[in-house]
Parts: C-alpha cells; structure tokens; sequence
C-alpha cells in the first residue's frame, strides 16, 4: 500500500507517495531522480548506496523508504556550496580517491558522516568507517590519503 | 579574454609528469557523473533474462505462453529470435546472445523479457518453462578432457579450444647443462573482476528509421557496434553506441557481453525503449573472469642463478564458451619471455571448455598465474642453491635494445632500477630473515617480478586502419575538443588525451574538453584493454595536436607577416622571434578559422611490424607490444601461526611505466593493481556446486575491505621508451602478478612453508602448519629425518 512519506531531503521537504516495500535506495533513484546513490550488490555487500540518515550513515539499499519518516536525508547531491566542491568532495578528487567513481558516493557519504561527528579521525577511526565501503580501483590507498586532506580541509573551515 | 601578461612572463604550459587529479572527478565526487543505470526515461521497458538452471542440457522445448499472456508484457525473445552467434574472437564465435538447442553452463541466457515495470518482468520469468534432455556436465578441466567426455561445442574434439606447443632452443639440453633441476605444481582457482558497477544496457529502437541507439557499460564501444551489426543484421551505420561513465571494467567488458545483445533484441522486437540492469549475482555468472589455472612449471639453473631452461605446461578451466580463450592460453607461454633472459623454452598449454561460466580477459591477461608460478619457484631455487633472490633475478636479466627469442620487441627495460629500489627501500639486505617475531607472530619479507605489454601489437579485429585515430575540433569558440573512442572506465584516459593534447600546444588543460564514447561524434577505437589507451592513443593526441599546431603556426606567420619556420609558439603566445609582440591564441585561432570555417584535424597511431611477434609458432602474435612495462616488489607479512591468520604488513613496489605523464594515476592503478592482486593471493575464488557458482556476491567472493588492505609505497621508474608518447608506457597491470609470489615467498620466509595453490586463506595456512607440526612429531617419535 502506498503512504505519504514526509522527509527533508538534502535540505529540502518533501511529500511522496511511496509503496511501504520501497527501498529507500530505490525512492532516491527512481522517484525523486537523485541518481548519485549507486547500486552495487543484491544487499548490503558494498555500501556504494551509503547515505545520511540524521547525520549517520546508512546503507540505503537495506532501509525502507517508509523508515526514514520526518528524518533528514541526505545524498552526494547535498554536497558543495556556492559552486565549490565540500572538502570531502576536494578529498576525493584532488587525491585520487576515486578512480572509476562509482563507489564513490558512497564512500563519500560515509567519509561525511565520519566527519560530522569526529573532526579529527585516527586511522583506525577512518578503517572503521569505511570498513564497509568496497572499493576496487585505489587499493584504498588514496582514499585513505583523500579521507586525511578532507579532514586538514575541514579544520580550515571547508565545509565536510 | 585574458589579460596582457608581460612578454618576458609567456611560457608554453606544461602538464606531463605532474600530479594531475582526472578531468571527469568533478562529476564522480558530485553525483552528476551518469552510469548506463542512471539513465531513466519514463517510457523504458525494463529488461530481464531467464537463465538456464542447468549445466549441460540439450533444450528441447522454452515455453514463454503463460508469460506472453501477462498483462504489462512487451516483448519476449528466445533463440529463435536469433540464430547468429558473437565473440570477441573472429575465429572463434562460438555463442548465441540467447541460448539455441543447448545451454552449457547454469545461469547462461535463454530467454528476455520487456515489460512496464521490473515486477512485471520478474513475474513474467517466473513463467517461462524450459523442457530440456540433461548432459553430463564437466566442471573441472580434467573431467571434460576425457576421453568419452561429450563434446561441449562442435568442431572441439576432447574439449579443448586450444592446444598449444612450442620449443624454443632444446631444453632437455638445457636441463642436462643445469646445476639445479627443480618442478612445481601450481594452481590458481578461478577469479572474477567484480568492478562495482553491474552490468547495464539501454537500447533505443527507433521503428520508424530503423535505427538503433545502445548505451552500454562497456571497455570496447566499437566492439559492441560490431556485434550489434552482426546480431541485429544490420547495417553498422543504424546503430549509434554510447558508452556512459563506466564504473571499472578490469577486462570483463572488453567483450561485448549478452546483456547488451539481448537488450538490443528486446527493443527491437518491442519496438522501444529497454532498460536492462543486472543484478550482482548475474554480473558475476556473466563472468570473463581469470580461468582457473593449473601450472606445472620445470626450470634448471646454473650455481649462479642463470636460468637454462624453462618447460612449463598451463591448463585452463576456460568455461562453456570459445570467449577470449585463444589468446588467454598463449600469453601464457609468450609472456614466460620479456622479462629475463631465457633461451630454450617449452610450452604446453590447454584451454578447455567446461560447463561453467565463460572466462574471459581479466588484468594482467593470461599472465598471471604462469608468472605466479615462475616466481614461486624461481625463489624455491635460489633458497636451495643459498643465492639471494634479488641476485637470482638480476643473473637473468635482459639488455635492451633486444628481441626475444620469441622475437618479442624489448626497446625499453627498468627492471634493474626497479629491483634496486624496491631492495633499498624495503631494507632488504638488513632485514631479510631477521626479522623480530613475537610468540605465535611470525614475520617475513618476500620478493618477485612482472611486466605486461602496452597494448596488442596486432589487435583482434584488425582491419587495416591505423591502430589509434583522434580528432581535434576547433571552433569560434576557441576551445580545442578532442574526440576519441578511447573509453575511459576510470582508468583515467580522457585525462591523458586532454594532457598530452595540452602538452604539445603549450596550453593549460583547461583550455582543451575532451568527448569520448558516442559513435556518432568520436572515431572507431580498439577499446580499453591490455593497457593500450595511453601508448596508442596517446601517441595519435600528440600527432593531432602536432598536426594542429601546424595549422595555427602557419594562421601566425600569415597573421604577422613572418615565415611559417620563424614562429615561435608559446601556447598563449605565437610570435617572430623574441622582439615580436606575437599574436595571442585567440587571434591565431581567428586567423586559422578565415581558411575553413572549422577545423578539424586528426592524428594517428600505427605500431610498427618489429612490434608483431614472429612467426616461431602458431599464434606467436600474441605478447607483440611496443613496450613492456616492469614491477618488482617487496612483500612483509606477519603470519600468526596459532590462526593461520597472514596479514600483510607493507609492500613496496617499482614500477617502470617508461614515463609518468600523471603521477596521480600512475601511482593509483599501480596502488590498484598491486591490491587486486593481493585479492586473488589471500582471499578471492569462485566456487561451484553443481554449476551453480554459490559466490556469486561480495561476501562470499572475498574482496579485500579497507581494513584488510596494506599501505603501497609506490616508486615510478621512468626508463624512457623511444616509442611511447613522451616516453610512457603501461602502468594499470604489470604489477598485479608480481604481488602473488611475492606474498607466498615472503610465508616461506616467515613460517618456511610454501604455498602453490591459491589464494591462501587462514584455514589453508592453519592446515599447512599442522601438518608440518604433526610430520615434526611423527619424525621425533620414529626417530626418523625427514
């Protein structure tokens, strides 16, 4: 059965109706069109659709739509203000965090997450976020690189 | 415009050499980069396939009445709809997009369904019967060789797709000259790429042309186009490809693959638009990953390490399907060659069709296994014979400028400074066998080598055009477009086309866009794979570009009324000589623009016959390149042996990519290729239960996570090839295979236990200790050496 869904979504509010079995992957792709959310497994393998949920990362492939009633969602496509990539965006970018880009949403959205809530990550704070995150270009290498520039970059005052 | 600068200040721009982040990052780190999946249309079917739930079976009846009659239901295609087959090789095109009389393998394509939605498709599926008269099935190489195996295809008697045989020299002289004959049996299971995007394919069949347009995630565009053309039957100039962002591909999209055929059929029979995403598990049963390989590898060796001689024998698992296989199976003997000095070489190699999934190009392509064996024992042998194995390697090496004895073309060579390097920094000499273990931790340094080709000499579908073309556009704008069929698949190959365009006019990048992957607007490209981007269609960039700044040279001297030869180009600047104010770039591009209105030029990249390969042998081609790359690399690990747990500790790797044009991306695909190597060493294999491949998903087929994943200290070596474009070579494989035998020799060096088959995994290593445990008490209480 269909409901009325009420989130804000990257900032903004918004009303949908949505079946009660609809992932939340699914309504970001498929009804509001935000398709920088990535699919990458048949469940939870992969967090490639790692989004925020109140500020904390989740993998939106394993949570219905209808769960997240009156949260704050929000995708890749909140990032960046006034035309400028956010910090963890620069991260990525400038090192070499993301190679063919596809779980990059992802891991970006969890490295934000992270950010949000600890400023000033270990390494181990940062393999524990991204613990579940699968890259298979860098190696992880750089992203662990991009994940500590972000972080330089958000002490400086860029937004994460 | 851009303001005056001071004339003293005007330099040409440079970019080669630089960090240089990829010219498309803005999009990936954003959301806005489109992958095929994300393109939604409103009025898109969405596609599904119906996959054979049995091995082996002769197809006697595909009911799809009771699916037909489903509301929503668009369009149902079988085998009957198509009776041509496809394959990547022109000799070998052994598959139908859907299967026709028999299926072969558990999860290949008989049927496809259009309908309104994905629900509908799915229940339409479920409705499809299949009646069939079971085969035997045969899921290991050994099983479908048989003698009174079935034959899996026509026209391949015993099984095999391919035997091969060469001898080069005579090397039971050589064993007969050797102070130290050692054998080894080696086994490598099967791998898969698992890039992270699933596979995807749109197609847009326009009825009322009679055209189509096809988006796919795809290595090779030209390929699907070419495949399109025969499977559609029609002509090449009706289709249009489009090749979206591509989320990696590590070569199991430089085939074209059935979900781009069967989507295209579907669109044409519905007469509209079809979406087909497929899920992780299909991703993973359309397979083209690396075949499972079984080595036995013989290699004598004189008292200071010179290799003799070397017989080796590789039998691939290939899957149910002629595929990549040919050439699979001879790199594996042509690529022993390259990377030392070897004289007299047998090879044995057997490519077998079995019921399971189509292997296909996987990085590193054919190289891998043999080379994870060679270094193996290599290392086994210099232990023996008490040689460091740092000097085994550098007793063997080759002096460039050489051909083989395969007559494989070795211009350019870094081994030896990479050996150097990864010794010094890993600390080599001073650590080795001394490492400090604590308890049940053992630690141990390991070392090994490998190298790959940049690019096919001789491409597969070779035609007689030039091997690289690409156009620059320039217009009143100003701006320089480079087109180019190159796909990037994150590799970062539109980044080099803008550099190296970039480059030669003296431009900052952001001058230059680039347009890759619509066949409406970009030339014909052999595709992304056996790292041929960067070398092929770098170098035809560099001639584009030259060929362009030809053109606006001459637009200058007319402009300031000086001879072509006495213009100096400066990238924002033309001038004659140091006193001329000169023109600015706009002005030249003005000038040029009277003769024709647009300009487009184009530049190409041919290889040169030296590069082919011989004729020594049947399919001596393969291994042809013009430039081998080189890595060495040092391995530490930490092996607990109360678990069986290894972890890696760090790695050092050298690499010799001729020239870094971006030293970003070199060192992230020799980071990435090192990683996926250690995939495969510890922790990555298929497994079947009765043709079903059960890890068809990310937690049974093991990728390494970030919390399993050592750092990579990573040095590039430049030795400059006089061939590749500003000196560069390949840097996205030849490092992979190195990582394998240098993990397992540094556990022998840790715990003293060598490992031949892979991956090894905690349970693997546990086993092995005890054993060695158990034999050490049995030979303390029988009193008996062992």
């Amino acid at each position: 059965m269909p409901r009325l869904l009420e989130l804000v979504l990257n900032d903004r509010k918004r009303v949908d109706a949505v079946p009660d079995n609809l992932l939340l992957l699914d309504y970001l792709r498929e009804v509001t069109g935000l398709t920088g959310t990535k699919t990458g497994c048949d469940g939870g393998e992969c967090g490639a659709c790692t989004v925020l949920v109140d500020d904390k990362p989740v993998l939106s492939c394993l949570t219905f739509a209808a769960s997240v009633a009156g949260c704050k969602i929000d995708t890749v496509e909140s990032l960046g203000r006034d035309g400028q990539l956010s910090a963890v965006q620069r991260g990525f970018h400038e090192k070499l965090g993301s190679q063919c880009g596809y779980c990059t949403p992802g891991f970006i959205m969890a490295t934000v997450g992270l950010l949000r809530s600890n400023p000033n990550p270990t390494d181990d704070d940062i393999l524990d976020a991204l613990g579940g995150n699968i890259c298979r270009c860098t190696g992880y290498v750089k992203i662990i690189e991009a994940v500590k520039y972000a972080a330089g970059l958000q002490a400086q005052g860029v937004a994460p | 415009m851009n303001k005056p600068v001071p004339m003293q200040d005007v330099v040409p721009a440079h970019n080669i050499g630089d960090y240089v982040p990829l010219v498309d990052g803005p999009e990936k780190v954003s959301g806005r980069a489109k992958y095929t999946a994300d393109i939604l249309s409103p009025n898109m079917l969405a596609g599904r396939i119906y996959r054979s739930p049995y091995s082996h079976a002769e197809i006697l009846d595909v009911d799809i009445s009771e699916a037909l009659n489903l509301p929503g239901v668009k369009a149902i295609v079988t085998g009957a709809d198509c009776d041509k087959t496809f394959g990547v090789l022109p000799i070998a095109r052994s598959e139908h997009p859907l299967a026709r009389g028999r299926v072969r393998y558990r999860g290949e394509p008989v049927a496809a369904v259009a309908a309104i939605d994905d629900a509908t498709a799915r229940e339409a599926i479920r409705r499809i019967k299949m009646t069939v008269r079971e085969l035997p099935a045969y899921y290991t190489s050994q099983a479908a060789m048989a003698p009174d195996a079935v034959q899996l295809h026509d026209k391949r008697p015993g099984n095999l797709e391919r035997d091969v045989f060469f001898e080069l020299g005579n090397v039971d002289n050589a064993f007969a000259d050797a102070d130290l004959v050692r054998e080894g049996v080696y086994n490598c299971p099967e791998v898969c790429q698992v890039q992270m995007e699933m596979h995807a394919a749109i197609a847009d069949y326009d009825a009322v042309r009679d055209r189509i347009t096809v988006h796919a995630s795809t290595q090779v565009p030209y390929y699907v186009h070419l495949m399109l053309s025969d499977i559609l039957d029609m002509d090449m100039s009706r289709i249009r490809v489009i090749k979206p962002h591509v989320g990696g591909g590590f070569g199991c999209r430089t085939e074209t693959l059935n979900v781009e055929l069967i989507t295209a059929l579907l669109a044409r029979k519905a007469g509209g638009a079809v979406r087909t995403v497929v899920n992780r598990e299909e991703t993973f049963i359309t397979h083209r990953g690396r075949p499972e390989t079984d080595v036995r590898l013989k290699i004598g060796m004189k008292k200071d390490g010179r290799i003799t001689g070397v017989e080796c024998e590789a039998i691939q698992r290939g899957g149910a399907h002629s595929g990549y296989g040919v050439v699979t199976i001879l790199y594996a003997g042509s690529m022993l060659y390259a990377i030392y000095d070897l004289k007299n070489v047998k090879y044995i190699g057997k490519r077998v069709l079995t019921n399971t999934p189509p292997c296909g190009a996987f990085r590193g392509h054919g190289t891998v296994d043999v080379r994870f064996a060679f270094e193996s024992l290599l290392d086994q042998m210099a232990h023996e014979m008490g040689i460091d194995p740092f000097a085994v390697r550098r007793a063997n090496l080759l002096e460039a400028p050489t051909f083989t004895d395969n007559d494989l073309m070795v211009n350019s060579y870094g081994l030896p400074e990479c050996l150097d390097i990864v010794e010094k920094a890993s600390g080599w000499q001073e650590r080795k066998g001394k490492l400090p273990g604590t308890g049940s931790l053992k630690k141990g340094l390991g070392m090994a080598c490998s190298h790959y080709i940049s690019g096919a000499s001789k491409p597969v579908n070779w035609t007689g055009e030039p091997h690289a073309t690409v156009k620059i556009k320039v217009d009143f704008d100003g701006s320089l477009v480079v087109m180019s069929g190159a796909a990037d698949i994150g590799q970062g190959s539109s980044t080099i086309l803008v550099q190296a365009v970039a480059e030669v006019l003296g431009l900052d990048m952001s001058r230059v866009r680039v347009v890759t992957g619509d066949s409406e607007v970009v030339p014909k490209d052999n595709g992304s794979y056996s790292s041929r981007v960067t070398f092929m269609v770098g170098n035809a960039a560099i001639d584009a570009a030259r060929n362009l700044k030809a053109l606006f040279i001459k637009a200058a001297a007319r402009k300031l009324d000086a001879r072509p030869e006495d213009i100096e180009c400066l990238g924002e600047i033309y001038r004659a000589g140091a006193q001329d104010k000169g023109a600015t770039f706009e002005e030249v591009v003005m000038e040029a623009l009277k003769d024709s209105g647009t300009i487009t030029v184009t530049g190409n990249y041919s290889t040169i016959p030296e590069s082919h390969g011989g004729k020594k042998y049947r399919g001596s081609a393969i291994g042809g390149t013009m430039g081998y790359s080189y890595s060495a690399q040092v391995v530490e690990v930490t092996v607990d042996e109360e678990t069986g747990v290894v972890t890696v500790d760090n790695v050092w790797v050298a690499h010799d990519c001729g020239k870094a044009l971006n030293r970003l991306s070199v060192e992230g695909q020799v980071q990435g290729s090192v990683w996926m190597g250690m995939g495969q060493a510890m922790s990555e294999e298929t497994g079947y239960h009765d043709g079903l491949l059960v890890t068809a998903n990310m937690l049974d087929y093991r990728v390494p996570t970030i919390q399993d994943s050592p750092p990579i200290e990573t040095y590039i070596v430049e030795s400059n090839d006089p061939h590749g474009p500003f000196g560069a070579k390949e840097a996205g494989e030849g490092s992979l295979a190195a990582f394998l035998p240098a993990l397992t020799n540094a556990i022998h060096d840790a715990i003293g236990i060598r490992f031949n088959d892979l991956p090894v995994t905690p349970d693997r290593v546990y086993e092995a200790i005890e054993k060695k445990k158990r034999a050490k008490a049995r030979g303390k209480t029988n009193g008996s050496a062992s």
